[in-house]
């Protein structure tokens, strides 16, 4: 789950200007030869060469790489190099926006979902409290059917920026509904991984030895700017059979999941959707034994919705 | 604006074109029945239209909310003497003048002179300069004015500006300036929103791209793999993509919430000014606007640029100027026909506002539509390691012709000419999303949107300050400071550090020193150092122009000399107002 994240920080070696000026003086003659001037819209030209500008591995004096992310080299400037002694006073009434704390809650999936043999009720949603760099965080996601909590996962965490795109979260998950209650500590990653795709991979250590492990990724691409269609992908893993919970080891379950949403406005937005889910190993197990089926196709309507 | 009764939010969503176009009646609170009026709007409605002018050495100015409707909701502004813009201030070069501001907000406020060379204790910036003016109270300012032009008055408490508190200033030489005109119009451009400009923040904070209705699409990419095939089409996203940037990432706020003003009026309110043909007009150009850059230009007429940020330049005749926040060019224009259309689009061609000069009221020249917006080009993202590739930009090239021979001489001065960049280590951080090595310092470019367009485009590398530097020293010190954000998060820094986690810059009083901005963003950020002039020097490093205000552009390297001349301590932020207030702002120490 870490691979994403490193990824994005990745720090590469500073392009050498002897490259950098090769690189440039290749370009203008590749460039006019491919392009095709009276039926190129100019206005959206793509750029010269962007397989070597956008490959990290590529050994090219202009690659991206080194402009997201990284570690500061040692000669890096010192920010506070021109104070001359002079610091903000702590009690000055100048508060800009980065010393207020600001709030949100993003309830990303309530819907009603219909599978062949039963319906039910799922929320997923997600607060944050905080600044920009920490805040308190949320997540609660849970399933009802007739009016009753059949399964549900809260969690609050701390979350803490650690790369532009990355939050670290620590915390705790309590997990509640018609079984036996489970409490975790929980700590995990969630962020925007390069191409857009938001992330979310924490893993939890509960009691007498058990763990967990939850990935989720989502993907939201824009049909129109008010049509979008996500995707999303959801898989549990845990590291011991837990029979009260009726959870087998390893992968437990896997939902893939594609909604259409009409943002009707950004923050009001209602969805249709289909989801698969299987169930696997020994959670698959419990399922067929309580006559249940273990994959299934699910039709979804709800709403998105935040503030 | 916080205190919007519920009663009026809760009206029906009126048609698009009303928040875009506005209302023609500007600003009374139109067909909203007696009962509707809130017992707190004891005052009048606001003042819209050509703000009343006072003339003299003493001034009294009120500030309070008053009623405004500009799209068919009635709102509360915050304005100075009941208007908006606020009341236009003429001063001259010499007289010591006093302004009594007094506060009847429920919270503090205060007024900045902008551009104003003044003792700090004068400047009007609330933790910084002073305490800011309480409830209730009266704070007296007072100071020499030592400079000519035109300028322009706000509050520089919370969100107030975006609210309504501007004006105009115009400062007359002791004795009668060189340039004649046979009338004299100032044109101030602003952008209103209905929305509580905190919760617009909120919104960015939550959503940076909440108000970009422009996001390359699915059909967009048919469209390109179309036209030049898959792997083009791929290509051109990828990059993109792979970083989490948005080409189309041209403004924070749009028409979807702005209706833009000229002079506090609507576009369908069609602020006029009149003339007589034959005559010479002076337009003042301000733009007053929060979050809006301005592309400005009057089809069938040239415009004469003879001042910018207030002094005089080497008269410089274009077709279009773009106006970045809070900086103010003076034009001479001669009109002939009956009626010309001023025309004003945001920079990312989301919306506009205009007027007209006519020779009678009521009349209207054609209004052109919007251009299409432009994306961001490689160059905009990594300076001269895109752009050179860039000097070759083909994003730049808007449907002209290609000038090969252009080319070859951008790919020439890019092996010579290039400067890397110096990044501080808290670069590194969450608080930056991209970094620029090699920035560009080209003074020439125009900026996105108006590359190539077919008209002549005025740049800081056409403007000359008459009678060169204030002060002929060369510089004893370099300063280098990144403007840095992060959009996903939407925070906005100097160096990676917003202001709560920043040091005062200390310039030793009476030196000179030099400034380099090294633009690590894809946003033009307009830059302001109060108390003291910026000089911009070119790429030679040879004096270009005495400004206010620099706008720096994406991935873009400017320098500029600064006399610290002015004891005490000032502010120096990104006008964006969202982008000052999310932390791209810095205290300066002259001692
Ligand atoms: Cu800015």
């Amino acid at each position: 789950m870490m691979v994403l994240g490193v990824s994005s920080v990745r720090a590469q070696e500073p392009p050498t200007p002897a490259k950098e000026t090769e690189q440039m003086k290749a370009v203008p003659d590749m460039d006019h030869s491919q392009m095709d001037h009276s039926k190129m819209d100019h206005g959206a030209a793509p750029p010269p060469d962007p397989a070597t500008l956008s490959d990290p591995g590529a050994d090219s004096g202009m690659n991206h790489g080194s402009m997201q992310g990284g570690s500061a080299p040692p000669d890096a400037r010192d920010p506070h190099a021109y104070s001359g002694g002079y610091t903000l006073d702590p009690a000055r009434p100048l508060r800009m926006a980065d010393e207020h704390n600001f709030h949100s809650l993003l309830v990303d999936r309530f819907e009603r979902v219909r599978t062949r043999d039963n319906s039910s009720t799922e929320y997923d949603l997600q607060a944050w409290f905080g600044r920009n760099y920490d805040r308190v965080v949320l997540k609660a996601e849970g399933e009802a059917d007739d009016g009753r909590i059949e399964d549900a996962h809260t969690e609050l965490l701390w979350g803490h920026a650690v790369a532009a795109y990355w939050d670290t979260q620590v915390g705790v998950r309590y997990d509640s509904g018609k079984n036996p209650d489970r409490k975790w500590l929980a700590f995990g990653i969630q962020g925007l991984a390069p191409y857009w795709f938001e992330v979310d991979a924490t893993a939890y250590v509960g009691e007498s030895g058990r763990t967990a492990l939850r990935l989720e990724a989502e993907y939201e691409l824009l049909l129109t700017q008010k049509l979008v269609l996500q995707p999303r992908i959801e898989a549990n893993f845990y590291g011991k059979r837990d029979a009260q919970r009726e959870l087998g080891s390893g992968l437990s379950d896997l939902v893939l999941g594609l909604r259409l949403r009409y943002e009707i406005r950004r923050e009001f937005a209602p969805y249709i959707g289909i989801e698969r889910s299987g169930e696997f190993g020994g959670t698959a197990d419990f399922a067929r034994a309580d006559g249940e089926r273990t994959k299934e196709t699910r039709f979804v309507a709800g709403l998105r919705f935040w503030f | 604006m916080k205190r919007i009764p519920k009663l009026l939010c809760g009206l029906p969503n009126l048609p698009r074109r009303r928040f875009i176009q506005g209302l023609a009646a500007g600003g009374v609170l139109l067909g909203v029945s007696p009962w509707l009026r809130p017992a707190w709007a004891q005052v009048t409605d606001t003042t819209t239209g050509s703000a009343p002018v006072l003339s003299g050495t003493e001034f009294d100015l009120t500030i309070a909310e008053t009623p405004v409707n500009f799209t068919g909701r009635p709102r509360l502004a915050t304005t100075i003497n009941g208007s908006i813009p606020a009341p236009t201030l003429r001063w001259r070069q010499g007289d010591t003048i006093t302004l009594r501001v007094t506060n009847r907000l429920p919270v503090d406020t205060s007024i900045h002179w902008h551009g104003i060379l003044l003792p700090f204790q004068m400047d009007g910036v609330p933790g910084i300069s002073f305490k800011g003016i309480a409830p209730g109270e009266t704070f007296i300012y007072r100071f020499k004015v030592q400079q000519t032009g035109t300028y322009w008055y706000h509050s520089h408490s919370g969100m107030q500006e975006q609210t309504g508190m501007y004006g105009a200033i115009v400062i007359e030489p002791a004795r009668g300036g060189p340039i004649r005109a046979d009338r004299d119009y100032i044109v101030q451009l602003s952008d209103w929103t209905d929305e509580d400009p905190m919760r617009v923040l909120a919104k960015l904070k939550m959503q940076s791209d909440y108000y970009n209705f422009n996001q390359p699409t699915v059909v967009d990419f048919f469209r390109d793999a179309a036209n030049d095939g898959v792997s083009a089409a791929m290509a051109k996203r990828r990059m993109w993509q792979q970083m989490r940037m948005n080409p189309t990432d041209l403004a924070d706020v749009s028409a979807y919430t702005y209706t833009y003003l000229m002079n506090g009026t609507t576009p369908a309110g069609n602020w006029t000014g009149l003339f007589r043909p034959g005559e010479k007009i002076r337009l003042r150009f301000i733009n007053s606007g929060a979050m809006t850059f301005f592309d400005v230009r009057i089809p069938g007429l040239k415009m004469t640029v003879i001042q910018a940020d207030g002094q005089d330049v080497e008269p410089f005749t274009v077709d279009e100027i773009r106006i970045g926040v809070a900086e103010t060019y003076d034009v001479i224009v001669a009109p002939k026909d009956d009626a010309y259309t001023i025309f004003a689009q945001s920079m990312d061609r989301t919306g506009h506002t205009r007027g007209t000069l006519a020779v009678r009221a009521g009349m209207t020249a054609d209004v052109p539509a919007v251009d299409k917006p432009e994306p961001l080009s490689m160059g905009d993202m990594m300076g001269d390691m895109g752009g050179g590739m860039g000097g070759m930009d083909h994003s730049a090239h808007g449907g002209m012709a290609m000038d090969h021979s252009q080319h070859a001489m951008g790919a020439m001065t890019m092996g010579g000419g290039q400067v890397r960049a110096r990044h501080a280590r808290t670069e590194y951080g969450p608080g930056v999303d991209m970094r620029v090595d090699m920035p560009r310092t080209n003074l020439d470019d125009p900026g996105i949107g108006l590359r190539n367009n077919g008209r002549r485009v005025l740049t800081y590398a056409d403007l000359h300050t008459i009678g060169g530097p204030l002060d002929r020293r060369g510089p004893e010190r370099e300063i280098e400071l990144h403007l840095t954000g992060n959009m996903e998060r939407y925070t906005w820094s100097f160096d990676g550090l917003e202001f709560g986690k920043s040091t005062p810059v200390h310039f030793r009083h009476n030196e000179r020193l030099r400034v380099i901005l090294v633009n690590d963003t894809m946003m033009t950020h307009p830059m302001h150092l109060h108390g003291m002039w910026s000089e911009l020097e070119n790429p030679d490093g040879r004096f270009q122009i005495r400004k206010h205000v620099i706008n720096v552009q994406p991935a873009q390297r400017v320098s500029f000399l600064v006399t610290a001349d002015a004891l005490g301590r000032w502010a120096w932020h990104c006008h964006l107002l969202l982008h000052m207030d999310a932390g791209m702002f810095r205290e300066v120490v002259v001692a």
